[in-house]
């Protein structure tokens, strides 16, 4: 039993089914893993170890009455912005401390439908609000690979919890590079679906035109099996889109003889750590020998995204969380002298600094006079990024570069100037403006350090990424390769 | 000041400005955003918030005449709309266990009119 924690997701799920071992086994082990590592990583906000328990004998009875489902009994945990019933959800922010939400959200409810159980809540950035986890309430998550270096953000939690096998899949969110960025620097699978092919229903809000539900696992094909249980149409989400769900793991092997590889130009600029960058292109000549066929492509565009972003989700962020006001839930501030007083002190008190800052930086740009100027003006230019990817991909079928311009870097190192710590999403940000999906696979080390190759597809293109990840990870194995200490 | 076109070339120089924002104007957004800030906090956002608008500032340059404002990520979709009928049960008290201050089913808050 104690060697269970090295299996992928999609072979615990076939050995429960085969009855090799129990889901009480394998959740038990799993919560002896998470409590000996919450000291060290602090990956999780909120263990649910009785839950998980009798979840998990509930698992062993469908699974010897032969009634599962693919996920049965199947560990996983959520990001802690994802609503569910009875157990607290925080969001990483003093505000949501101590808030229990009434219902489940979409995701939460078909990973448990699909048989899945949950053991915890995972540590973030506040309102996922960060590229290095500092921002927590609750404090920092530390990277398995190095404790003195971060694990990014704002998935953090979720992407520490995987690489140090505490747990074989989480869900994520992404609106920036929230599930992409941490997954490279944390050596993990990290995928972010198209805009409205997940639910959002129960996910709590940051950037609304820009936030999507996405998964962190081992291997492209344990990001297969949770997405065919994550994504579909759901009527309690207005962005949400009903086109049919494929099936992603029938989908996973694909010939990539003659797949056309576009790389990202842009990309490859001197922001990039050159040997970040040698590991990337080595994952380049992999593809090549597999029969794909690379060219460079340009999107002169593309550089802008990282300034947009930083007006379009500010400005989102500061409508989404005026409803944070210390009167229907969260924090409220003690004798309030009247109404604004409570709102003001609630706020002030409930939000950390980069939420702050990023409320007032919305609130400047949609303000009176400088609304044309920023707000109207970046949706422009995200307009222009976007016909950058449409263009491109009408002559190849994927795009293809490093996630992150560095491996991870130390605590501390990027606090104190906002700019600098925005600017580790500058390779990420592009597919959330234009809604594309994308996923980040580990190809390689730099000084004991893993390295994220991205890929980036058309709209609901998942099948073809993943099916690009997988065979790389079949040629590699850079992906199986765990942190010194949690082998 | 720090130099992004030192590390990313296709960023322009930005050259060493006055703050682009007053004290007075960080406290005008903060009230306009419901934020109470300390005295402590004040010079910190003037700082920070200066350069992000400096920053924000190089979307200045992109050409963006006859370009529509992109909202949102998926074109050609539109807003789904459902008849106006009642879909939710009334689960008013639990969603109640969750505020600061409830009584007779009512949110309560400070006296708003004397």
């Amino acid at each position: 039993m104690s060697d269970l924690h090295g299996s992928t997701l999609t072979q615990l799920a076939a050995g429960l089914r085969a009855r090799k071992f129990s889901s009480v086994e394998l959740v038990t082990a799993l919560l002896a893993r998470i409590e000996r590592a919450q000291g060290s990583l602090n990956a999780f906000i909120s263990v649910t170890r009785e839950p998980a328990l009798a979840a998990a004998a509930a698992a062993d009875r469908a699974l010897a009455a032969g009634s599962g489902g693919a996920l049965t009994g199947v560990p996983i945990a959520h990001k802690d912005i994802f609503c569910t019933q009875g157990v607290r959800t925080t969001a990483g922010s003093r505000i949501l401390e101590n808030f229990v939400s009434p219902y489940d959200a979409t995701v939460v409810a078909k990973l448990k439908g699909a048989g899945a159980v949950m053991l915890g809540k995972t540590n973030m950035d506040e309102f996922a609000m960060g590229s290095s986890n500092e921002n927590s309430y609750f404090g920092p998550v530390r990277n398995p690979w190095n404790p003195s270096l971060v694990p990014g953000g704002s998935s953090g939690g979720s992407a520490a919890a995987v690489a140090a096998r505490l747990i074989p899949g989480a869900t994520a969110t992404d609106t920036g590079g929230s599930i992409r960025q941490p997954a490279a620097l944390c050596g993990i699978t990290g995928l972010k679906p198209t805009y409205g092919r997940v639910s959002r229903y129960g996910m709590i809000a940051f950037a609304s035109s820009l936030d999507q539900a996405g998964t962190l696992t081992a291997s492209a094909a344990d990001a297969a099996l949770m997405l065919r249980e994550m994504a579909g149409f759901d009527s309690n989400d207005s962005t949400s889109v009903d086109t049919p769900v494929p099936d992603y793991v029938a989908a996973l092997e694909q010939p990539l003889a003659g797949l056309k590889v576009g790389l990202l130009q842009e990309f490859f600029d001197k922001g990039l750590d050159r040997e970040n960058e040698r590991r990337v292109r080595e994952a380049l000549q992999v593809y090549e020998r597999l029969g794909a066929k690379l060219s460079v492509v340009s999107l002169p565009n593309l550089p802008l995204s990282v300034p947009v972003y930083y007006v379009v989700a500010p400005a989102e962020c500061s409508s989404n969380l005026a409803r944070f006001d210390g009167v229907r839930f969260g924090h409220r501030c003690e004798n309030p002298r009247d109404l604004t007083d409570l709102y003001r002190r609630s706020r002030g008190e409930g939000f950390g600094a980069e939420v702050k800052r990023r409320i007032m930086t919305g609130t400047y740009v949609l303000s009176a006079g400088y609304y044309d100027a920023y707000y109207l003006k970046a949706q422009r230019v995200r307009q222009l990024i976007s016909a950058d990817f449409t263009r491109a991909f009408q002559d190849v079928d994927v795009l293809m570069g490093p996630t992150t311009p560095t491996p991870a870097f130390a605590l501390g190192a990027k606090t104190a100037d906002p700019i600098t710590m925005y600017l580790n999403d500058i390779y990420t940000i592009g597919a959330n403006l234009a809604g594309l999906p994308a996923v980040s696979v580990p190809c390689g080390f730099v000084q004991d350090l893993p390295v994220g190759l991205q890929i980036v597809g058309p709209h609901f293109s998942e099948a073809r990424i993943l099916g690009v990840a997988h065979a790389l990870q079949r040629a590699t194995d850079w992906h199986t390769r765990l942190p010194p200490g949690y082998a | 000041m720090y130099d992004f076109a030192q590390v990313f070339s296709f960023y322009p120089r930005i050259l060493p400005t006055p703050m682009s924002l007053t004290r007075e104007q960080i406290a005008s957004i903060a009230a306009l955003a419901r934020l109470e800030l300390t005295a402590a906090e004040i010079p910190v956002y003037q700082e920070t918030l200066s350069r992000i608008v400096d920053f924000i500032g190089a979307l200045d340059r992109a050409p963006t005449a006859n370009v529509a404002p992109m909202a949102h990520p998926l074109p050609g979709l539109s807003q789904r709309l459902r008849p106006d009928l009642v879909t939710e049960a009334d689960r008013h008290e639990e969603y109640q266990l969750n505020a600061p201050q409830v009584a007779a089913g009512l949110y309560l808050v400070p006296k708003v009119i004397e």
